[in-house]
């Protein structure tokens, strides 16, 4: 195994050193960078690196899911921001503050608001109740079968959904600042993300997952300061210059576009607050630390990092405004003679790409391109990660095998699991490379609050939930979610082309969590049935332990 | 879990100060942080440029400082939640367990 991991490394950097003589070749917008590729191959070979010595660690399935569960809560809290924040927060939501101002700092808020009701309410009870997937503690006093199907269903689904939005974005990133391929690109994030899992399992995740947390808070730091700067660390004298300089002038200061009806604004809320509550591998984690004392630790310390991060991109988008916008260095020019305007190079989510070479030049430039890959091979590690933990403890350990399987047995299922799914994902990234995505990361967003967040929820705090209403109610959130976003406006006008949408929101959480309750609720209290009553009596001995931890999980020895 | 440790658990004093105090407590703060967003959110959907009035004389509107400010209250929420419950209720769940041993 050892032998394989090395002949696997060294075909990669080979792959990467080839790559990177093909971009000269064919460089036509990016300027050849050298510093972005020397970053960029330091940490892959740093990060498989520290694969080779996870894999010496990683000998039991507890190891392989959850570090052994040893992992501190500072590390945990690092390790869920690195999860948390994506390419797409990173340089979406600065492309968007670029291009709108204040409505990025909207979005961002929304996406941070469901970290401490996490903490306050889910937290402690899921570290309490669980040991690999959040199916533990879903079918805790349920029936295993029915619930655990389920659950995995919602998790591969999230899972796969977030993972074609991440490829494609890394692809069309990659393939921007390296100049590479597409296809490669996107092979290339798979074929290490593979290789993370399967040989490092959680701890080498976890590590790469703190590392790019670190680079990235540290590169966005940087960039930040280094705008501060420029404007003598005055706040009103940088939004000044901006609003002079910006189209839309003093209008980036305030509310616009994003949320204009009271529908809309409460149902995006609900998305993003319940579906990072339902997130497979953000729940995960909560499994790698010691105990509850560490779980909530992780969360203020996620919660910590993740705030100051977003305030860090409303103030690199504000940069990008002033710096980016009008620099005729990154203007494109040959979609300006088309469109008019003045678009930048590669979009308006490279604004802070544009920006890091605006303060940093060629080497920065390079060190934020690498951090940029760092994010998006870390985040679809956890996700990877995710998915073959509900495919392997889940379906295989506990639906299929009905719980009688050798540890061993269930690590290698987990092993093969990730390859496929791996393998799987890079098939998706390089099919969906033309398609609008738009709607992707809503739909997993949707599905998990709709779906896992429900069942999850409820089974931790409602002594009258029944297999049958878990089952029926949470299949019935799913198969909303999924109907509202295929009859909303994203996928029904701008992808199937009609008129008008039949369902009028973008975001169908409102409605479908709505759904998933109330179904549960039903479906549980009418279900008289002798099961329903033993399990609505096992509730106490599962709230005694999710309260104090009595029989939890522990850490490994080692 | 036997009946009787169930039953030892239930009825201990402390257990019931633990769950009454810790969830009186986690519900108030995650009501605090919805009524923060919803507010926000809401105060958006329905007046958009309630947001957009400007402080004193410059460009500067009071949107920004509200919308900082629920990002550092967000963070400090969790701080205060975290430093009770680290403290205060771990060592109540722990003396449940160390009686429920005693029982054993």
């Amino acid at each position: 195994m050892k032998k394989l991991l090395f002949i696997s490394l060294t075909l990669l950097l080979g792959a990467a050193a080839v790559a990177s003589g093909t971009i000269e070749g064919e460089v036509q917008k990016q300027p050849l960078n050298v510093s972005a590729i020397i970053m960029f191959l330091l940490f892959v070979s740093g990060t498989l690196g520290i694969t080779y010595w996870a894999a010496k660690r990683t000998k039991t399935a507890k190891d392989f899911y959850t570090a052994g569960g040893g992992i501190t809560g500072f590390q945990n809290g690092m390790a869920i921001a690195g999860d948390y924040m994506s390419a797409a927060s990173f340089l979406g939501i600065s492309g968007l503050v670029y291009l709108k101002g204040y409505d990025g700092l909207i979005y961002s808020i929304g996406f941070l608001v469901g970290w401490p009701v996490i903490l306050f309410l889910v937290s402690e009870r899921l570290r309490n109740l669980g040991k690999y997937t959040f199916a533990d503690v879903a079918a805790y006093r349920l029936k295993q079968t029915p619930i655990r199907t389920l659950a995995a269903f919602g998790s591969i689904a999230t899972v796969i959904l977030y993972l074609i939005a991440q490829m494609v974005g890394a692809g069309k990133l990659i393939q921007l600042l390296f100049g590479l391929p597409y296809e490669l690109a996107v092979v290339l994030v798979g074929a290490l993300m593979i290789l993370y899992v399967t040989f490092g399992g959680m701890l080498a995740t976890t590590w790469v997952q703190i590392i790019k947390a670190i680079l990235l808070l540290s590169g966005a730091t940087f960039m930040a300061i280094a705008v501060m700067a420029h404007f003598g660390f005055s706040l009103e004298t940088m939004f000044a210059k901006a609003v002079e300089v910006h189209p839309n002038h003093q209008a980036i200061m305030a509310p616009g576009g994003l949320v204009s009806d009271p529908v809309s604004a409460i149902s995006l809320g609900i998305a993003l607050m319940f579906g990072t509550a339902g997130l497979p591998h953000i729940l995960m984690r909560f499994f790698t630390v010691a105990d509850a004392k560490e779980a909530r630790k992780s969360v203020f310390f996620a919660t910590g990092f993740i705030g100051y991060f977003y305030i860090l991109t409303f103030i690199i988008g504000f940069g990008a405004i002033i710096m980016v916008l009008n620099n005729p260095q990154y203007l494109d020019v040959a979609k300006q003679a088309v469109s008019g305007g003045s678009p930048i190079l590669g979009g308006n989510n490279m604004a802070a790409i544009h920006l890091s070479h605006a303060v940093g030049g060629n080497f920065f430039l390079g060190f934020i391109s690498a951090v940029a890959f760092a994010t998006i091979l870390a985040v679809v590690s956890g996700l990877t990660l995710a998915g073959a933990s509900a495919i392997s403890h889940d379906l295989y350990a506990n639906v299929f095998r009905r719980g009688s399987v050798d540890e061993m047995k269930e690590m290698k299922v987990s092993k093969i699991a990730t390859v496929i799914l791996g393998i799987v994902t890079i098939i998706l990234g390089i099919a969906f490379e033309k398609q609008n995505i738009a709607f992707v990361v809503g739909l997993a967003f949707a599905i998990a609050a709709s779906a896992n967040f429900p069942v999850l929820f409820l089974s931790m705090f409602w002594s009258k939930l029944t297999t049958r209403g878990a089952v029926l109610g949470g299949s019935l959130g799913l198969a909303a979610a999924v109907m509202l976003v295929i009859l909303g406006p994203i996928v029904w006008v701008q992808i199937f082309g009609y008129e008008t949408a039949v369902f009028p929101y973008k975001y169908p959480a409102l409605f479908s969590v709505t759904v998933a309750f109330l179904g549960i609720w039903f479906f549980s209290i009418t279900d008289n049935s002798e099961n329903a009553k033993n399990e609505r009596e096992a509730f106490e001995a599962q709230d005694i332990r999710s309260q104090t931890g009595i029989g939890a999980e522990g850490a490994s020895a080692h | 879990m036997t009946k009787e440790q169930i039953e030892h658990v239930r009825n201990n004093p402390k257990y019931q100060k633990l769950v009454k105090g810790r969830s009186r407590f986690a519900w108030t703060l995650s009501i605090i942080m919805l009524v923060v967003y919803y507010a926000f959110i809401l105060t958006i959907a329905f007046d958009p440029s309630a947001l957009g009035t400007r402080m004193g004389d410059g460009v500067m509107t009071i949107g920004i400082p509200i919308g900082i400010a629920i990002i550092i209250i967000a963070f400090l929420l969790t701080g205060i939640y975290v430093r009770r419950a680290n403290s205060e209720f771990d060592a109540l769940s722990h003396q449940v367990k160390e009686e429920l041993k005693d029982i054993a």
